[in-house]
């Protein structure tokens, strides 16, 4: 494994009532990885996301990113989740604010920034998902693949270590994919650490460095995209890939 | 203090007055409801002629009334009109306000049920041949009174509550008739009395309404 | 004199109107501030009880909805009656303007809670979620993001809920506060004329009518916006 660990999530159980949905899941990622995890509807792959941001808190276990434990009581989440940026299947744009104001709004309020400071690296953001010149329109007034593209942009003028991306391209018209995959290629490239829960299995056949196949609340098997896509090990992940590639 | 707000004895003698208060209060609700929902239905039937001419001077006759004071109309009736020579009583006066004001109200909710049904829907059942006011009645007001539900039964708790007006004009109901138990006994435990009584009269149809309307506003967002 | 003179001589009689303006003008003059302080006092208090409720303390949340349910049962003209004649009697003695100031103010609170709470509460849950993941507190979250979609979504039932309950001034009559009808009634009685009550009916209608018009407005315009 490249480089030490910055996301460490071990022994990770969630109850919802009843429902047992994470059964002891571990997962390491190394500084600069990016990982896929893939797996069917129900499988606890979005729930193991939100548990590494704390969005959902886990009933046992640990989650360390980079260096905070994020389970501890003494820890400030809210400073903590400014390293660790979100991208959610349906974008969760503010839509009474402006595509900057959306950007800019967490630098203020969280990182302490001034509005000019805030505009500044705002607007930046916005430029490197080649969105410099929609600043000043509302969610309303731009596409789907826009409007995920200022929602990355909105997690990485936080200037995060880790980004998570939960379905990102799920909600999307096909011919608005690409876009959004263009600027996860470029985050990529810059050495961005990711956690991508999707079916893009052309993107994590070219980009992933490891593929996590979830199923029933636990990692069945894992390995490089090559490995799982070609020749997976186990006979529900056999079952999923050929699922997924006949669509 | 429950000696002086909720005093036993008090109760006991003033509970027949205040029986037959709750009494009338029940009986007018049972008159200025139907009034006003019949009033309400004129004014939305007419409505949905959807021509300018109907439909403007309706609606200024709907934003009078919402306009106006309630009160302000009974006293009219009440201590005004007789100086035209018209006479109508108490119970008259309440009856024509109620039929103006809650007419207005009813209307105005009905309409916006009537304007959310589909035009599909007329035109479907006029295809078949159904005439134009039997459209009306079986095809589009069931489903307007559906969508609307919540106002109608929000507007309905308004105007129970509004007959408490009555006191003004004399009408012996709950209110007026705890005030009278009150100026007997120099004490205000029948006017606690009344409001226990309106408060649990009331408070079924308040949970029913917060539940609906809360549900009506999540659809929205 | 024919029907229609004498008609015109009782209603519209210039004369008493031209007497009584000042008192009508005075009385609406008691209307629009007790009516600002109603309105004031009552989108406040039921903001802030519906801020309170959305923390979550099961307790406080029981009795802020028992206290909303109580408010909006009760018919305004009791609770008046109630806090003018009732507390008395424990040596607490409100004028009229208070009386019904605190009556309407508090059936405006409950109403306007139960508003501001449901726009509350009908802001998807993504949205709480990505500001969240972004380092944002509850707070912060429910300032910046959720209050100001909430409010929108209020403005509407809000603004007809408001104008329902400030007409409720006119009660203040029974209470002896000098509002418009309570002027004009006065009036009437000493002009033996009901001209004055046709004044008092102008200036409630050109107090109101405009907030109706203006609820109307919001409500189309709202409606179109989705």
């Amino acid at each position: 494994m490249p480089g030490k660990p910055i996301v460490e999530a071990r022994g990770i159980h969630k109850h919802f009532g009843a429902l047992h949905v994470l059964k002891g899941v571990d997962l390491v990622l190394a500084e600069r990885e990016l990982v896929f995890v893939i797996g069917p509807s129900g499988s606890g792959k979005s729930t193991l996301l939100r548990c590494l941001n704390r969005l959902e808190q886990p009933s046992s276990g640990s989650v360390v990113v980079d260096g905070v434990d994020l389970l501890d009581p003494r820890t400030d989440i809210n400073h903590a989740r400014q390293r660790i940026g979100m991208v959610f299947q349906s974008f969760n744009l503010y839509p009474h604010m402006t595509a900057l104001g959306n950007v800019t709004l967490a630098l203020r309020k969280v990182a302490g920034k001034s509005r000019s400071e805030a505009d500044a690296l705002g607007s930046a953001a916005l430029a490197r998902v080649g969105l410099a010149d929609r600043a000043g329109h509302t969610p309303g007034q731009l596409s789907g693949g826009q409007q995920q593209r200022v929602a990355i942009a909105r997690a990485i003028a936080l200037e995060p270590r880790v980004m998570l991306f939960d379905e990102p391209t799920s909600a999307l018209d096909p011919e608005l994919v690409g876009s959004v995959l263009g600027v996860m290629r470029d985050l990529r490239e810059s050495g961005m650490t990711m956690v991508v829960v999707s079916h893009e299995m052309g993107f994590a056949r070219n980009a992933a460095d490891r593929v996590v196949f979830m199923d029933e609340g636990a990692i069945i098997e894992e390995g490089t995209p090559a490995a799982i896509f070609e020749t997976p090990g186990h006979e529900r992940t056999r079952a999923f890939i050929g699922q997924i590639q006949r669509h | 203090m429950l000696q002086t707000f909720f005093n036993l004895e008090i109760i006991e003698a003033a509970w027949p007055i205040i029986l037959a208060g709750l009494g009338n209060t029940v009986l007018l609700s049972l008159v200025v409801v139907p009034l006003g929902l019949l009033g309400g239905l004129g004014l939305a039937m007419l409505a949905s002629v959807r021509k300018p001419w109907v439909r403007w001077p309706l609606m200024a006759w709907v934003d009078f009334f919402r306009a106006f004071p309630p009160l302000v109309l009974l006293i009219f009736l009440y201590a005004g009109l007789p100086f035209a020579g018209l006479e109508l009583g108490g119970f008259a006066c309440v009856c024509v306000a109620f039929f103006l004001n809650t007419g207005a109200y009813y209307g105005e909710i009905l309409r916006a049920g009537i304007d959310s049904v589909p035009a599909g829907q007329t035109e479907a059942a006029r295809s078949t041949g159904v005439g134009r006011l039997q459209t009306m009645l079986y095809v589009v007001l069931p489903q307007a009174v559906r969508n609307v539900l919540p106002d109608l039964l929000s507007n309905t708790l308004e105007v129970v509550k509004l007959t408490s007006l009555g006191s003004v004009v004399a009408m012996p109901e709950l209110l007026f008739q705890a005030r009278q138990a009150q100026s007997l006994t120099y004490n205000p435990t029948p006017i606690v009395l009344a409001a226990v009584i309106y408060f649990l009269m009331l408070w079924p149809l308040v949970r029913l309404l917060s539940r609906l309307e809360n549900r009506a506003l999540a659809g929205r967002g | 004199m024919s029907n229609w003179d004498r008609f015109v001589e009782t209603f519209f009689n210039a004369k008493v109107m031209a007497k009584y303006l000042p008192d009508i003008a005075y009385g609406m003059l008691v209307t629009v501030e007790l009516a600002a302080l109603v309105i004031v006092a009552g989108l406040a208090s039921g903001l802030a009880l519906a801020l309170l409720r959305s923390l979550g303390f099961r307790p406080v949340n029981l009795l802020i909805v028992f206290v909303v349910d109580l408010f909006r049962a009760l018919p305004p003209l009791v609770i008046i009656v109630f806090i003018y004649f009732g507390l008395p009697a424990v040596d607490v003695a409100p004028s009229g303007f208070v009386s019904t100031w605190l009556s309407l103010a508090l059936v405006l609170t409950a109403f306007s809670e139960e508003i501001f709470w449901a726009g509350i509460t009908s802001i998807a849950k993504g949205q709480w979620e990505a500001a969240r993941s972004t380092g944002l507190s509850y707070g912060q979250t429910l300032m910046n993001v959720v209050l100001p979609q909430a409010l929108r979504l209020t403005i509407p039932p809000l603004t007809n809920r408001t104008i329902a309950i400030t007409k409720g001034t006119a009660l203040g009559t029974v209470v002896a506060v000098s509002e418009i009808l309570g002027m004009a009634s006065s009036a009437m009685s000493n002009s033996y004329n009901p001209s004055p009550l046709t004044l008092g009916a102008g200036a409630y209608l050109i107090l109101f009518l405009p907030m109706v018009i203006l609820g109307r407005w919001l409500e189309t315009k709202m409606a179109w916006k989705r």
